[in-house]
């Protein structure tokens, strides 16, 4: 009977128990997690800031789900080390648990810069529950929020405040929002939309002090001398992948921890999944950190069918996000805004509510942003995945309702009614 | 597992696929009814480029992306094949239909809900392929 042992409660770890459970019935699973929640949708924090959800509602699998499956969920306790040698976890209640094969799915830690007057209260980063519940608390006594990062979190966070009937700016040191995944020309979009609200966004700038008071914030200094007055500040700039536990250990980090196609570490029996993996791109030939809810859910799946012993292999990670912002739905897939010549890009848009883009290597679509009629955008994510060569129907891909009708017979024939 | 496939060469883009899919999911089973009052959505798609046609429906997928990229465990992959939607759950976050290949999954922008094909679970045949007039839909087996 094998013992399998998961650091972290997150999707990434529900995709290796589900795989797990669907080969293996026997075999024991140990989850630990330093959170105390029951598995819970974290992108869903800030629907629960916004007061659109309940931690109940926010469950992303049923209060059964670890009796069910067999595992033994120790919750509200951190994993301290690991002794890769004797296969062993030590929490820090003092308690160990022992594997035969090990997951690590400890995800990502916020990250938060050097800024000087860190030491002031409200200021708050926001990754977790605990942070969002927090957050809802504080709203009652603040006006005005600095939201410091403008990429998807800094953005989702910004948006629920304004929800609340607070004052938010958003600073963001690029020169456009989600530049991690859109163009200049989608990031207007996304910019204008934060602006008929009444949000403000700054970019080109960032946070160097946090001023204030007897501990209390009274505003930020940027870089460019200007001041915002505000009483509290989130830290949104990004996630770091969460690798203490395997600092000085044998297994290799880069950024994240280093992971082959079947999710294994560079010590045997320790594989690593979701934020704080490092696996392959399946675009781009490198490997990276994806930070996204899918990369995570497919690689834990990855990982936990490699530990039972019948490893399927990990496809390669893709980008892709969808987010809705005011009403203003997008998605970005694969690579959306290549400088090199090598890339063809075909664009169409219509005043600031649609946007489309697609990029092309060698034929074959690799990225595409679609802001505003984004159904059926999957068929693109489909198109991209599987290397298809678009180039006979290239500029087809722009409309709006692009669909399966537009590719050559044989193509549509193989991929729509598998014959 | 059963799926649904069309077959382009004999259907006509009549649309009463999705006519009797909208109305197989309303809650009068009465199609003026859903369509007018209850704006119930066919969870199928028809497309058409003159003289192709044919309808595309959730393909239930043996590895779901819509499934393993959801955020919020909306949808499921069960036991027995279908891929199924839990409505409580869903956010219309829209993270299904950026993932879903097939292009199957409705966006119901009013509701802030996704529409999918459950494969008529409560009938023998889909209604889709039962009210087909020329039966360009069949409901089998095959590779995937
Ligand atoms: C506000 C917000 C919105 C988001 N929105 C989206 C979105 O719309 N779409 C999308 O695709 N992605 C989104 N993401 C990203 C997505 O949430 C992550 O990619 C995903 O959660 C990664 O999952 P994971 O399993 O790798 O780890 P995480 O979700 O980061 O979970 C890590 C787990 O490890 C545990 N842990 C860490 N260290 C230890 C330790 N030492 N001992 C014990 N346990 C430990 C934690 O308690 C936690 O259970 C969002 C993220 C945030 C914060």
């Amino acid at each position: 009977m094998t013992k399998y042992a998961i650091i972290g409660n997150s999707v990434a770890a529900v995709g290796a128990i589900e795989a797990i459970r669907s080969v293996d019935a026997e075999g024991s699973i140990t989850v630990v997690a330093n959170e105390p929640y029951h598995v819970y949708s974290r992108p869903l924090i800030s629907e629960y800031l916004a007061g659109e959800t309940t931690v109940e509602r926010m469950a992303y699998r049923p209060a059964d789900f670890y009796e069910k499956n067999g595992v033994e969920a120790i919750l509200g306790v951190a994993a301290a080390g690991i002794d890769f040698d004797k296969k062993s976890i030590a929490l820090e209640d003092g308690q160990s648990v022992e594997y035969d094969k090990l997951l690590l799915a400890t995800g990502g830690k916020p990250f938060v810069p050097p800024i000087v007057g860190l030491d002031h209260q409200d200021i708050f980063t926001f990754t977790g529950l605990a942070d969002a519940m927090k957050l809802d608390e504080a709203i009652d006594r603040v006006k005005d929020f600095v939201v410091i990062g403008g990429g998807l979190i800094g953005l989702k966070c910004a948006e629920s405040l304004h929800k609340r009937g607070v004052k938010v700016t958003v600073v963001e040191l690029a020169d456009r929002v989600m530049a991690a995944v859109l163009d200049v020309d989608a990031g207007r979009i996304v910019e204008k939309s934060l602006a008929r609200k009444g949000i403000d966004v700054v970019t080109g700038d960032t946070v160097e002090e946090i001023l204030g008071e007897g501990g209390s914030i009274t505003g930020v200094r940027l870089k460019s001398e200007k001041e915002l007055p505000c009483q509290a500040v989130v830290i949104a700039i990004g996630v770091a992948p969460n690798v203490e536990l395997v600092k000085d250990s044998p297994v290799k980090v880069g950024r994240g921890i280093l992971v082959d196609d079947m999710m294994g570490t560079s010590v045997p029996d320790v594989y690593a999944a979701g934020d704080v993996a490092e696996g392959r791109d399946v675009l781009m030939g490198v490997t990276r950190i994806l930070p996204i809810w899918p990369n995570a859910y497919m690689q834990g799946r990855a990982a936990g069918m490699a530990m039972t012993g019948s490893p399927r292999g990990f496809a390669g990670g893709l980008s892709m996000n969808s987010i809705e912002l005011f009403g203003t739905p997008l998605i970005n897939v694969g690579i959306t805004d290549p400088r090199d010549e090598s890339f063809e890009i075909l664009t169409r848009s219509e005043g600031d509510h649609l946007y489309r883009k697609v990029v092309l290597r060698d034929g074959r679509l690799v990225g595409a942003i679609v802001v505003g009629e984004i159904d059926r955008a999957g068929i693109l994510t489909g198109l991209i995945r599987d290397g298809v060569d678009v180039s006979d129907f290239k500029e087809e891909l722009l409309r709006s309702d692009f669909g399966h009708i537009d590719l050559p017979a044989d193509v549509r024939e193989r991929r729509l009614f598998a014959l | 597992m059963k799926r649904i496939y069309a077959i382009e060469s004999v259907c006509m883009n009549c649309q009463l696929c999705a006519v009797f899919c909208a109305t197989g999911h309303s809650r009068s089973k009465d199609i003026i009814k859903a369509h007018n009052r209850e704006k119930v959505l066919p969870r199928l798609f028809v497309e058409e480029k003159r003289p192709v046609s044919f309808a595309v429906q959730c393909r239930h997928c043996d590895e779901p992306f819509c499934v393993q990229s959801c955020i919020t465990g909306a949808l499921t992959k069960s036991l027995e094949g279908p891929v199924v939607y839990a409505e409580e759950k869903c956010v219309g976050c829209w993270t299904c239909v950026a993932a879903c290949p097939y292009g199957a999954i409705r966006r119901d922008v009013d509701r802030k809900k996704i529409a999918k094909c459950d494969l008529c679970a409560e009938l023998t045949e889909p209604a889709c392929v039962a009210n087909c007039p020329n039966q360009a839909l069949v409901y089998e087996e095959r590779g995937s």
